[in-house]
């Protein structure tokens, strides 16, 4: 993936850019910047949720683990994206359908391999922030994605959590995937992640 | 498994009906609306037949209308403010197809059961039974293009703030011809006529929004995505 100049403006505003950067299979881009530096909007362009203003994005997308009828893009956004009223396994069952998922690993045992077993047939509501996040992490998990891009990964989560964002991320880089994810630079990263800063909103 | 554009629209369908399911309320709240202020006609008015007889069509169509227009405008935003559009989004599934399934899923749930308490709306209006398979096949069309335009209107509006007043102005002018065809179908069976022309015109209305209104709404939703 290739940002060349890439900015986002809205009514005339920038929101940020323009920004360049080389995202390559098995990369991890981590974009920074202070609250309202447009990360989330970044994200936004990146997904293909909104089109870019200035600059262009290139996104080669690898066939690495992605499978015909499964989503190129999986984001874990500022929300969860998930139905409160309904179960995690429900949820995760309404995701694979959306997005396909990967066979080997079951709805039950993604939702145990984030330590929510026992959990599986509670409603979202009933559950905690930082469990609600591991379901949404759950479906990541299941994901066959080619991008991943996270919105703060890394919030309202406990230590045991955020490790095993980090598990994820490794394993979906192995794969071949590509990783986008915003912090607000406390986050332990890999040494060999590709930075990139938004300047403030001007 | 993969995610087939089908299994995801019937999934989207199934989530829907469940979410109907586990909140009740929202279901019904139109539902009890439209029996309230049909009941009340005949206090206001005097339960004299021969008063209400000849406005029941109206009323009972303006009550359908006005039913329909509750929680109209929460329809897209629950899952704009959950991530669930997002999700949606970029998915990579036809959106059109999406908004479809949540088209049908939402008048099952408000649309029907309207349809279904009909006879009662008739029955506390007044109206002459002979009038009340036209006000039922009227409502059994009417409501699906209200539904319709109503999703698409409510996707106009789901960034906006102040949606809840602004998806019934949207929905409103739109929603008129229906409410003068259906309306117009009962009242000329009440008048002696047939109400072949106006049902067929609503049938038309339906036939023009099943396949127009979804793409409107991806259209819409893409509009304001981000």
């Amino acid at each position: 993936m290739t940002a060349r100049d890439l900015g986002f403006a809205r009514t005339g505003e920038t929101i940020f850019g323009p920004v360049t950067f080389v995202l390559r299979a098995g990369g991890l881009l981590a974009i920074g910047g202070a609250n309202g530096a447009g990360k989330t909007t970044l994200l936004h362009v990146l997904a293909g949720l909104l089109a870019p203003s200035m600059g262009t994005l290139a996104t080669e997308f690898g066939e690495v683990g992605h499978a015909p009828g499964s989503s190129r893009v999986a984001l874990v956004g500022h929300h969860n994206g998930l139905k409160l009223d309904l179960s995690a396994r429900a949820n995760l069952r309404f995701r694979e359908a959306l997005h396909g998922a990967e066979e080997s690993q079951t709805v039950d045992k993604a939702l145990a391999h984030v330590g929510l077993a026992g959990y599986e047939s509670l409603a979202l509501r009933e559950l905690s922030a930082g469990q609600r996040r591991r379901v949404a992490l759950a479906a990541l998990a299941r994901s066959r994605a080619t991008l991943w891009l996270l919105d703060e990964p890394f919030a309202n989560l406990d230590a045991e959590g955020r490790s095993l964002v980090s598990t994820l991320i490794a394993a979906q880089r192995e794969r071949g995937g590509m990783v986008a994810l915003t912090t607000h630079g406390a986050d332990v990263l890999p040494a060999d992640t590709t930075h990139c800063r938004l300047g403030a909103a001007t | 498994m993969t995610g087939t554009p089908v299994g995801a629209a019937a999934a989207l369908f199934r989530r829907d009906l469940q979410l109907a399911v586990r909140r009740p309320d929202d279901a019904l709240q139109p539902l009890l609306f439209a029996v309230i202020v049909a009941a009340l006609f005949p206090f206001a008015l005097g339960a004299d037949a021969t008063r209400l007889a000849p406005i029941a069509g109206g009323v009972a169509w303006v009550v359908a209308l006005l039913s329909l227009l509750i929680g109209l405008d929460a329809v897209y935003r629950g899952d704009e403010e959950d991530g669930s559009l997002d999700q949606l989004l970029v998915s990579g599934q036809p959106l059109a197809l999406l908004c479809a399934a949540r088209m049908l899923a939402h008048w099952l749930v408000v649309g029907l059961p309207l349809v279904l308490v009909a006879p009662v709306l008739a029955r506390l209006l007044g109206m002459p039974p002979n009038a009340w398979p036209v006000a039922i096949a009227s409502l059994s069309l009417g409501t699906g293009v209200l539904v319709a335009i109503g999703h698409v209107c409510a996707a106009l509006a789901v960034a906006a703030k102040r949606s809840v007043i602004l998806v019934p102005l949207l929905v409103l002018p739109l929603a008129v011809p229906v409410l003068i065809f259906g309306a117009g179908a009962v009242q000329a069976t009440l008048s002696g006529l047939s109400p072949t022309v106006p049902l067929l015109m609503l049938a038309a209305g339906l036939a023009l929004a099943i396949p127009l209104a979804p793409l409107a709404c991806a259209a819409a939703l893409r509009l304001n995505a981000g």
